[in-house]
């Protein structure tokens, strides 16, 4: 065992794959001699060389591109989209290609392939580099879209997303990429895709969240049951398939719902999961699922950034609002 | 390489002229054998007649929209006969002639535009292809990257990719080209200029003089070919081909070339360009030029060619009749090839499309 920080878990999950799987490689801006500007690619290219590990021309379209047709070819990538603020160039790969090959070909050609990328705010950077834009993806067939909160799940759900068969979206919460540390296995390991975890268990509400929401949501948990109140916090771990099974076991058994989250508020993937629960759920419902959720506002540069961001008082009190909640 | 064929110097490389004469003076430039004049010639009459009976078959209204390939055959097929049966063929959607080259059954082309995915499940292990890309030029990084893939496997195989004279607008062109560029991969960029995207004549997309000066910014060679004289574009590909294999990287190749029909069967040509001018590019067909030669060489009779146009013909209505009575795709397919293994919600869905096409009460 190892204590590791979220950023050092992206980089051992490469790293113990890397050394699996020669047919991984792995690239984009500052990739290689650098190591990422986070250090998630630390030490890779002086471990597996130039050939595995590289910086590629700065293009993000072309990045995601070139990495589809290695895939085709037998390779197995793994790109670094440096912020999730410039993926939007490659949305036309993303959409257009990554996620219909094996549709389109009817499985004769395949996108194995993962893209990673840092998201969400609370770290007083620049314009594009705070926004929690996973629903966009979620709402793209054919990709998957993961989203760890700790480095243990970290390395085992990038270690699945490498594995995959099907292209993975992989959105590290930057804010919490040096916030602790954990025990993480040496060796490889698994977490499945699809899955979600139950942090916390409870009774009276269903707390679910994921990715930096996590800290505040694990934080408010604490609270509420100091409180008296029982709450069961669900990481979701997995933004699309969403376990669907975890989720409506959990509300049956409370009654009561909160989905927390950075991202805006319209069509996000609290949307997603209250749409489902209310009809899925709804004679077992003792209050109305509720949200809660970044505004539909563009995100704010750092001085007002606060305002923005969903802190653990206020999850707090929506869950005692929604306990207390009499029709 | 392509010294004598500077892009940059008003240069153009052609082989074989509009009267089916073939440039003596030009030296150490790979030739085709007469076999393989043959088998090119073969391939052209047989890509003219399918692409005929597809836009015949539109007008029937048994065929969707269709983009005739008439006037572009030496370009797909000459530069497809100068690379491997195993080397990558990424197409952008006006290479039948190559898919034709590479062994692709007829019939699976026409069952893509009627409309069915089974068209586009080339093997890969077989055929080498990538499946028809409808974004435009948005195929060329997946070029550069499998030329990487190779690259990296030490395979020694090269990857032929094509577009269009409009595609060289999008920003995939000249991304793709970096890569290639810095990578030094083992690509051939194949630029099909048919003067016209839709209706979008060639100048409206560049300020460059060609589109093939563009591969020096890139900092690898640019060459322009008559696109429709097949020795001319085999010869280029095959320059390019050695080049990439030897580890030179990537070219470009610009076949200058001119698209005879609608840009699909739902255009109408006469609302942006001059009968005169396709009248003029009508003469220099590179299946009429082709023919002079096989003619004056003695490659085969005239009874022969109205034998094959014959065949070609059949063939072409076969492999439609078998295209059109292909299996239709089933609702379970559409789920089915969205995920190697279909999760739960997907599953969910395809229980509730079911029932609602047994129409429960
Ligand atoms: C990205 C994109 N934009 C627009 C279209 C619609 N469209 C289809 S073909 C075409 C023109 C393409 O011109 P060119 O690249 O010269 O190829 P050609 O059709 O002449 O073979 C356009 C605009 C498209 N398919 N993809």
């Amino acid at each position: 065992m190892q204590a590791l920080t979220i950023i050092a878990a992206v980089n051992d999950a490469l790293m113990t794959e890397m050394q699996n799987d020669k047919n991984i490689v792995t690239f984009g801006e500052d990739v290689g001699v650098e190591g990422g500007v986070f250090r998630a690619t630390v030490n890779l290219q002086k471990k597996f060389g130039e050939r595995r590990c590289f910086d590629s021309p700065l293009a993000e379209n072309a990045i995601v591109g070139t990495a589809l047709g290695m895939a085709m070819g037998g390779l197995r990538p793994v790109v670094e989209i440096q912020f999730s603020g410039f993926v939007y160039p490659a949305f036309n790969q993303i959409i257009t290609h990554v996620s219909r090959m094996r549709n389109r070909t009817r499985g004769a050609l395949t996108a194995p392939m993962v893209i990673r990328m840092p998201y969400s705010g609370g770290i007083r950077a620049l314009e594009l580099h705070s926004e929690s834009m996973e629903a966009l993806f979620g709402h793209i067939p054919g990709i998957k879209v993961v989203i760890p909160s700790t480095p243990y799940d970290t390395k085992g759900l990038l270690i699945s997303a490498i594995r995959d068969e099907d292209p993975v979206i992989f959105m590290e919460p930057k804010r919490l990429y040096r916030a602790f540390k954990q025990e993480v296995p040496e060796q490889a390991y698994t977490i499945p895709i699809g899955r979600a975890g139950i942090v916390q268990q409870g009774s009276q509400l269903t707390l679910i969240s994921y990715g930096s929401q996590m800290k505040e949501a694990k934080e408010a948990t604490a609270l509420l049951h100091k409180d008296g109140i029982s709450a069961e916090l669900i990481d979701l771990r997995t933004i699309y398939p969403y376990d669907k099974a975890t989720i409506l076991e959990s509300v049956k058994k409370t009654g009561r719902l909160l989905v927390v989250h950075e991202g805006p508020q319209s069509f996000g993937v609290a949307a997603e999961i209250i749409a489902m629960t209310s009809k899925d759920a709804f004679e077992y419902l003792e209050a109305p699922p509720t949200r809660l959720t970044g505004a539909d506002t563009i995100f704010p540069l750092p001085s007002a950034e606060h305002h923005y961001m969903i802190h653990t008082d206020q999850i707090v009190k929506t869950a005692r609002q929604i306990v207390r909640y009499q029709p | 390489m392509f010294e004598n064929f500077d892009p940059r110097d008003g240069k153009r490389l052609q082989l074989l002229d509009e009267n089916g004469n073939l440039n003596s003076e030009v030296k150490d430039l790979p030739l085709l054998t007469d076999i393989q004049v043959l088998q090119a010639y073969k391939t052209m009459i047989i890509t003219r007649e399918a692409d005929e009976w597809a836009v015949s078959l539109n007008r029937q209204g048994r065929m969707p929209t269709y983009p005739p390939v008439k006037g572009q055959e030496a370009n797909s097929i000459g530069s497809l006969m100068a690379v491997n049966n195993d080397d990558w063929f990424v197409q952008a959607f006006r290479e039948l002639g190559g898919l034709l080259v590479r062994g692709v059954p007829l019939s699976m082309h026409y069952l893509y535009f009627l409309g069915n995915e089974m068209g586009s499940h080339y093997e890969p292990k077989k055929y080498h292809v990538l499946p028809i890309s409808v974004p435009i030029s948005s195929q060329l990084p997946h070029a550069v990257g499998l030329a990487y893939a190779e690259l990296y496997k030490k395979t020694n195989k090269i990857t032929l990719v094509f577009n269009g004279d409009g595609g060289t607008s999008v920003g995939d062109f000249h991304e793709s080209l970096n890569f290639a560029g810095v990578w030094k991969a083992p690509v051939i960029f194949y630029v099909q200029n048919n003067q016209y995207a839709i209706s979008v004549p060639r100048h409206h997309q560049t300020a460059s003089t060609t589109i093939a000066e563009k591969a020096f910014g890139y900092g690898f060679t640019g060459v322009q070919v008559d696109g429709n004289d097949i020795f001319a574009v085999h010869a280029a590909s095959r320059i390019a081909a050695d080049h990439a294999r030897k580890g030179g990287g990537p070219t470009l190749i610009e076949g200058f070339t001119y698209r005879l029909g609608a840009h699909t069967t739902a255009d109408d040509p006469t609302r942006y360009r001059e009968d005169e001018e396709v009248k003029e590019w009508k003469k220099k067909d590179p299946i009429i030029r082709l023919e002079k030669y096989v003619l004056n060489k003695k490659l085969i009779t005239e009874k022969q060619i109205e034998k094959l146009k014959k065949e070609a013909k059949k063939q072409a209505h076969a492999a439609f009749e078998e295209a059109d009575s292909f299996q239709k795709e089933s609702l379970e397919n559409t789920f089915r090839y969205t995920f190697k293994n279909m999760p739960p919600i997907l599953e969910e869905q395809l229980r509730q499309r079911r029932e609602l096409e047994r129409g429960v009460n």
